[in-house]
């Protein structure tokens, strides 16, 4: 999907226009009014018609009983409550919902641990620094759909490369079919996910580390310090606000995994459900379940998501925020 | 900031002797590491970096190098260099399972939606940056809060808006809705650029008898320049890869973008292979050239404003 991408949500943090310039700008007449509405007015236009408007509506399909694409009678919350009682949601739902979290654990201990570590590595050794930065993000630069299917052949139990590779190398009983697997699917999707977005951590905390000032980490290594300690004295605690903003956004696309998954196990999460996320549920019951209430039920999904993702990530900011004051005083 | 550092002692304060700077190099510290020891942590981390550069290539690698080997050889040899390449794949790909199509729509309606989505946000940013009033501001907030755009939320009414106006199955009813969700970010983006420009050009301008339309199109828009650029690229990509509005807004094959394409024929050719590698690689390669050319563009976009 579209997802505004880590893209916008670093450069939401461009610093603001400086106090100097803004004196400046009142200086000189501003753009009339009418003009700069006549300027906008394309934008807002396309904006209105195809974003605003749909999100206005979404939220009123929700509190509908629907037949087909008609719209009957006002339920209230009815189509949330049986998001809670009814099958096949009420098992399919809080089933994908542990999928989700537990592909944000898994992206926070694997991905971003493991960006950060090359993070620091590559900021302590300028050689070559550019060229392995690079190299890590090539994976993130695919359509997640390609990433998604390229492991699938890969790992692939009759011709897959990583089995022949295990095999080569002795290791004949780590050659499963890890895809086919109930129990393993979803950590191959974990990884798999990890894999393309290690380079996206990996740049982050790198422009992060460029910006801390260097005379704690000098004074400490004079002081005896070594590599590891000086990381978790000074580095790590510096760093809290990057960290903040990286799981703040891995959380957020880790709830809305959609490609990955897709490609993986198709739109059911196959096998048995294994690979099930809340993205798979909502596209099933808004396009391929046939139900009658198609529309209502999908949007009362969609609606719990978004409060959610939303939810979370605003308490989740906060609390980095406090945290943040606490710790770089 | 100092509770977690270990205590240093500091010149002027006493202690041993007030030491001339020379005397504090790392090599000469006493509780240093030795040499041999920096040498082996060297060679682990370059280790790591490799491994991991390995890691992170490699299966991209395999991509391409088994689109290049015939169905055969992938069953008996999964993993093998292409000792007499094969590009018939890539003929199979191209021609027999559509490619060439799903290219062609994918260039259409990304180059498309790229090109509107910065035409009004450059006019609506310029705007935004040079006004003034409360209207301003409150526009200005509802086009940003479209960076948490909640996708799923709005595809049940993008799909019935775009049935309403008969454009499902239409490329233009896609490059429509992907211009449309493109303008937060190249509204915020743009509107930084302009806000940096020195007040004092336009004031020249003004006198020099130009309107504020003129202002804007000869002034002001080639500064922002590298502004465009950046925005171009950060959505190009995006909407090249997308797959989740195609699949629900395009049902009839002629129009498929490459995503759902490659839906649709890894069904259908799941057995052949060295034609799914080269689909793949088919899907990537435009990325690849324009990472190429823009790699300067793409580092300093995913850590712009991260520095100091």
């Amino acid at each position: 999907m579209v997802h505004p991408g880590p893209v916008t949500a670093t450069a939401a943090q461009t610093a603001p226009v400086e106090p100097g310039q803004r004196r400046r700008r009142t200086l000189t007449a501003a753009l009339p009014t009418r003009v700069a509405l006549l300027f906008i007015a394309p934008a807002a236009v396309l904006f209105g018609i195809f974003v605003l408007y749909p999100m206005a509506t979404a939220v009123t399909y929700s509190m509908y009983s629907w037949r087909g694409t008609s719209q009957e009678e006002f339920v209230g919350l009815a189509n949330f409550v049986q998001l809670f009682t009814a099958e096949p949601y009420r098992s399919s739902v809080p089933r994908a919902f542990g999928h989700n979290l537990l592909m944000f654990g898994g992206a926070m201990i694997v991905q971003n641990s493991v960006g950060l570590f090359f993070a620091v590595i590559l900021h302590r050794r300028a050689r070559f620094r550019r060229f392995f930065q690079v190299l890590y993000t090539m994976p993130y630069l695919v359509s997640p759909l390609v990433v998604g299917y390229l492991w699938s052949l890969l790992l692939s139990p009759l011709f897959g490369p990583v089995n022949a590779a295990l095999k080569a190398v002795g290791l004949d009983s780590l050659a499963l079919p890890w895809l086919g697997t109930p129990s393993t699917a979803l950590w191959v999707v974990v990884l798999v996910t990890a894999w393309q977005w290690v380079g996206f951590p990996l740049l982050l905390y790198g422009a992060a580390l460029g910006g801390l000032p260097q005379e704690l980490d000098e004074a400490a290594e004079l002081d005896g310090a070594s590599g590891p300690q000086r990381f978790f004295a000074i580095t790590l605690p510096l760093l809290t606000p990057i960290i903040g903003t990286v799981s703040v956004l891995t959380f957020i696309f880790t709830m809305e995994a959609f490609p990955i998954p897709y490609a993986l196990g198709g739109s059911t999460g196959s096998p048995a459900g294994a690979t099930d996320v809340l993205s798979l549920v909502f596209y099933r019951t808004a396009f391929e379940s046939g139900s009658s209430n198609a529309i209502g039920t999908s949007s009362a999904i969609a609606i719990l998501l978004f409060l959610f993702i939303f939810g979370l990530s605003t308490v989740f900011t906060r609390w980095f925020r406090r945290t943040e004051r606490k710790i770089l005083g | 900031m100092s509770a977690a550092l270990p205590t240093t002692h500091r010149p002027g304060e006493g202690g041993p002797a007030d030491l001339p700077p020379v005397i504090s190099d790392p090599t000469l510290r006493p509780n240093r590491p030795g040499r041999r020891d920096r040498g082996w942590a060297a060679a682990a981390t370059s280790a790591a970096l490799w491994i991991y550069a390995a890691i992170a290539t490699v299966p991209l690698l395999i991509m391409l190098l088994n689109s290049l080997r015939k169905n055969r050889e992938l069953a008996t040899e999964p993993l093998g260099l292409p000792l007499q390449p094969d590009f018939t794949s890539y003929q199979r790909a191209w021609i027999e399972a559509s490619f060439s199509t799903y290219f062609v729509n994918s260039i259409i309606v990304t180059v498309s939606s790229v090109l509107i989505a910065t035409a009004v946000s450059l006019l609506a940013a310029y705007a935004l940056a040079r006004a003034k009033g409360r209207i301003m501001s409150i526009v200005e907030a509802i086009f940003i809060s479209g960076l948490m755009m909640p996708v799923f939320l709005m595809i049940v009414p993008i799909f019935y808006l775009l049935d309403s106006f008969g454009l499902i199955s239409s490329r233009l009813g896609l490059v429509m809705v992907y211009a449309a969700v493109s303008i937060p970010f190249s509204v915020f983006v743009l509107t930084t650029f302009f806000r940096q420009l020195p007040g004092e050009l336009e004031e020249a301008a003004r006198l020099d008898g130009a309107g504020p339309f003129r202002m804007f199109w000869s002034v002001m828009a080639p500064l922002v320049r590298p502004a465009i650029a950046t925005v171009v690229v950060f959505r190009f990509v995006p909407i090249w890869n997308d797959f989740f509005y195609p699949l629900i807004l395009i049902r009839n094959r002629e129009n498929y973008t490459l995503p759902v394409g490659l839906t649709t024929f890894f069904g259908e050719y799941q057995t052949d292979w060295s034609t799914l590698f080269a689909g793949l690689v088919i899907a990537t390669l435009p990325l690849i050239l324009l990472f190429l050319v823009a790699t300067r563009q793409i580092i300093a976009g995913l850590t712009s404003g991260m520095g100091k």
